[in-house]
């Protein structure tokens, strides 16, 4: 996870993450609207892919870029079940404290 | 309302919860360094803990067993890392095994707790910060009620959908 962390710490691959969430697009498309080379891009491309965020699949010449939530999704899934405990803990302890005799 | 806000982030894998409650730190402090006050709170409801040992001071540690509807045991443990009475408290919280003691090659989840007097009460910051997800199940799995596995399942199934 620490891998989808550094992924998305750079601006340029939240960008690229969240245009090719929609739709698969090709690394020299994306690469036509930054001011970087086809190389820097592909690179971040790379990284996203390495942290399961993208896949690439390859069309004749070109590399189509696809955003992959489920990483993302699982997380998210997994940290709103660690909420719901911790909302049953300060219910808890919010009756703890309301009991008689419990006050200082 | 005691929960004043919660946030996710995914991408870090944290949690952070804000409640507040109209006591004072020192008292909300008590829930947490008292085991006998700790334990009423700390197991989700179909699964109350028990603490077995519970030294409260920096590098004390904890150990607790929680008892499940079917009478299974799952055990876990605490390190205390910072302990700033009635302000801050950082420790870590792991899985056990049968014999109570920690689980090899399974990383704990941090804690990092705050206390802050409010009008008429204390704000407590909760913020929990995981290492990956087969962790987060894990610990999940622990003491997991029927009724947040179906929550869990179906954020997901939701997700799905919206997705496709």
């Amino acid at each position: 996870m620490d891998l989808v962390f550094r992924a998305l710490a750079d601006a340029t691959r939240r960008d690229i993450f969240q245009r090719v969430i929609g739709e698969g697009l090709s690394v020299s498309t994306l690469a036509d609207d930054y001011e970087m080379s086809f190389a820097a891009v592909q690179k971040h491309v790379g990284v996203l892919e390495r942290a399961a965020l993208v896949t690439k699949e390859r069309h004749g010449r070109e590399q189509i870029v696809r955003g992959n939530l489920s990483t993302l999704r699982r997380a998210a899934a997994l940290l709103d079940a660690f909420e719901e405990i911790w909302i049953g803990r300060a219910t808890k302890i919010a009756e703890i404290l309301g009991e008689k005799g419990s006050a200082t | 309302m005691t929960v004043i806000s919660t946030t996710t982030d995914p991408a870090a894998l944290n949690l952070t919860v804000v409640a507040e409650f109209a006591a004072s730190p020192e008292r909300v402090w008590a829930v947490w360094e008292n085991p006998r006050q700790l334990e009423r709170w700390w197991g989700p409801p179909t699964y109350p803990a028990t603490f077995t040992r519970h030294d409260f001071e920096v590098g004390g540690e904890s150990r607790y067993y929680m008892t499940g509807p079917e009478g299974d045991t799952p055990h876990g443990w605490w390190r205390m890392y910072m302990i700033d009475e009635p302000r801050r408290l950082e420790f870590a919280n792991g899985l056990a095994g049968d014999d109570g003691e920690p689980v090899p090659g399974v990383e704990p989840m941090a804690a990092h707790v705050t206390f802050e007097p409010i009008e008429g009460g204390t704000r407590m910051t909760t913020v929990s910060k995981f290492v990956d997800e087969a962790q987060m199940e894990k610990m999940l799995a622990m003491g997991m009620s029927e009724g947040m596995t179906q929550a869990v399942s179906q954020i997901d199934g939701l997700l799905t959908s919206e997705a496709a």
